[in-house]
């Protein structure tokens, strides 16, 4: 359905934008339908990039994403709006999302005014319910509110029918649990399980690796713009392959396994020097861009040697 | 007995009334204890953490009292408390990313710190360099702007200030919280390795992550709404907790391992109350699958064995059974 082909992105960066970042490099993938692809990476690896190129809120620099085969650089106009017709995202902050004057009707009323103006208002009333009821909120509990007497799992929720309304197929993700509390955050995740078994895809853009391992059945592991490693979820974390990800599922903290006994099991190197030693490298130098995605068993892939 | 906090209540002054924030804590931490603070937001952890160094302008210390190595804690007396304040008491601040000057050179700010509590610089400075290589720092971030370092570095730098004086008690509030999950690690290493080594007496570390605090802390005390619900070891909140709410909260958390298509997790329903008015007796019933009639009574925070409490009477039954 959605797939990147070697993709870049750079920034530029210092004074008249003489410097240049390389944000994303040549990272290729696919999500197909009914499907939870998750993307995971620290800080500052061009994970929320790559989110906000497929929805088009970024031009790619080099390499190109196509959604059934159509290059999403070159949609304008209608086709454009098809596309987000199939296409949306949510968020990190559920509170920043929404305008604060606006009561959560009109959220929905915009979207309708854009995308549904024939419907009459009983159809459009019972089609809005249904997608509230989809993402377990009680359409008069949440209607008539404004964005600050709503809690960030009951928010978050409403974006999610929001995309829903409009039967998207594909779901970009970003971070969309990590402003909530422990308790609610896991509904908001059961709720993209649920909606995965309906037949969407779902690109899930994560920092937590726990989070991942629960929801999506491929993974991918993003280090400074380049993936590492990916493959099955349970290959990737059953058996990882780089060093990078071993170090990252070492420094995971458990609740019933003390650091260094996963450190030992996973065979991970020590995790304080990694991250001293990142600190003194500001800049990955160009020269360990050689390493390749290598096949390394059915569904698993791992750049070796781009540490 | 390093601290002795007794039946302590803070509350925010609002237009609407008093937010209890904190009502009723009571607990003891011991020398050498590494003590985390658990819960979700707003339930007034940070508030219980913040009004052992510094009351801000909405908080008013309503009833209680708190002990430092013996000696009783003028907390809400703004100028009182200097005495204390990163000598005895230090705190790693929740924005501690944030809470470096940019327009000093991290140096410089060391210096101007010590001088404004009438410590001459020069007799610690080599222990502030000493410490800042054992996180890993060159000498020369003393010469760099905090702009110029990671989030983990400013994050070790402070770290580093906070306990320069060898503080009786260190609060550390939400520290690893903004950081990548390696950097989160090292840090969170850096605190047990800070109380190996006597930096710090003991340590209070905030934060809503359990599994963090599996990992570093020696007993766990988990609030729900500005209520104490239950302190333990921290093996022991995590295999056997006896309140409904941690086993709740525990059973929520996905681990890597636990994965949707073989077991699903489910989160709590509802919302805590709010603190403004909140209900009487036990705070969690409304969202208790245990709740009965008894707990519209509050509970008291009972010891059920050596060292573990709890608040709920159903725990406490349990145990006479």
């Amino acid at each position: 359905m959605l797939e990147l082909d070697t993709c870049c992105k750079s920034y530029r960066t210092g004074a008249f934008g003489s410097g240049e970042l390389l944000a994303v490099r040549d990272v290729s993938f696919a999500v197909t339908p009914g499907e939870v692809v998750s993307l995971i990476g620290e800080s500052g690896s061009g994970k929320s990039t790559i989110g906000k190129m497929i929805l088009r809120l970024m031009p790619t620099s080099r390499g190109s994403i196509t959604f059934d085969g159509m290059d999403i650089s070159t949609l304008t106009g209608r086709k454009l709006k098809e596309y987000y017709a199939d296409v949306q995202g949510v968020f990190q902050d559920p509170f920043s999302s929404y305008n604060p004057i606006f009561k959560a009707s009109h959220v929905f009323a915009m979207l309708r005014n854009e995308y549904f103006a024939g419907l009459s208002s009983s159809e459009w009333n019972a089609k809005l319910e249904r997608s509230l009821e989809a993402v377990s909120l009680n359409p008069g509990d949440v209607l008539n509110k404004y964005p600050h007497q709503l809690s960030g799992g009951q928010l978050q929720r409403m974006l999610i029918a929001r995309a829903l309304l409009l039967q998207i197929r594909l779901l970009v993700a970003d971070e969309i649990i990590s402003m909530l509390d422990a308790s609610t955050r896991i509904d908001v995740l059961n709720l993209l399980g649920d909606l995965k078994a309906r037949g969407l895809g779902i690109l899930f853009i994560t920092h937590d690796l726990s989070l991942g391992n629960y929801i999506s059945e491929r993974t991918m592991i993003l280090r400074r713009g380049r993936i590492v490693e990916m493959g099955a979820t349970e290959k990737v974390f059953g058996n990882p392959l780089h060093p990078y990800t071993k170090m990252l599922i070492a420094s995971v903290p458990h609740l019933h396994k003390k650091w260094d006994q996963i450190e030992r099991e996973v065979g991970a190197s020590d995790v304080l020097e990694h991250v001293l030693r990142e600190e003194r490298t500001d800049e990955p130098g160009d020269g360990n861009g050689v390493a390749r995605l290598e096949q390394a068993e059915l569904d698993h892939f791992v750049a070796l040697g781009s540490d | 007995m390093s601290l002795r906090v007794d039946d302590l209540a803070v509350y925010y002054q609002s237009l609407r009334g008093d937010v209890k924030a904190v009502d009723g804590a009571t607990f003891q931490i011991s020398d050498g204890e590494i003590m985390g603070l658990a819960g979700e937001s707003g339930c007034g952890k940070s508030t219980l953490g913040k009004s052992l160094i510094r009351f801000d302008a909405r908080m008013r210390h309503v009833a209680g009292s708190v002990e430092l190595d013996g000696r009783k804690l003028p907390i809400s007396d703004d100028s009182k408390m200097n005495a204390f304040r990163f000598k005895e008491v230090s705190i790693i601040p929740q924005y501690a990313l944030s809470a470096l000057n940019p327009t000093r050179r991290i140096g410089t700010m060391a210096t101007e710190l010590l001088r404004s509590r009438n410590i001459e610089p020069d007799t610690v400075l080599p222990e502030f360099k000493r410490r800042l290589k054992l996180v890993g720092l060159d000498q020369d971030v003393l010469d760099r702007f905090p702009i110029e370092l990671s989030g983990g570095m400013k994050q070790r730098v402070v770290m580093v200030l906070s306990s320069l004086l060898d503080p009786s008690l260190l609060i550390a509030d939400e520290v690893t919280s903004a950081l990548d999950v390696s950097t989160q690690r090292a840090v969170s290493e850096l605190l047990v390795e800070f109380r190996d080594r006597g930096f710090v007496k003991s340590m209070i570390v905030i934060t809503h992550d359990l599994s963090v605090l599996y990992q570093i802390a020696d007993t766990i005390l988990i609030m729900y709404a500005g209520k104490l619900a239950e302190k333990a070891p921290a093996e022991t909140v995590v295999t056997s907790p006896r309140h409904p709410y941690t086993q709740l909260l525990l059973s929520s958390l996905p681990e890597v391992g636990v994965r949707y298509a073989e077991k699903r997790l489910s989160g709590i329903p509802g919302r805590p109350p709010p603190l403004i008015d909140p209900p009487t007796g036990c705070r969690f019933k409304t969202r208790c699958p245990l709740a009965f009639a008894k707990c519209d009574e509050e509970p008291p925070f009972a010891s059920l064995e050596p060292g573990h409490l709890a608040a709920c009477w159903k725990a406490e039954k349990a145990e006479a059974a």
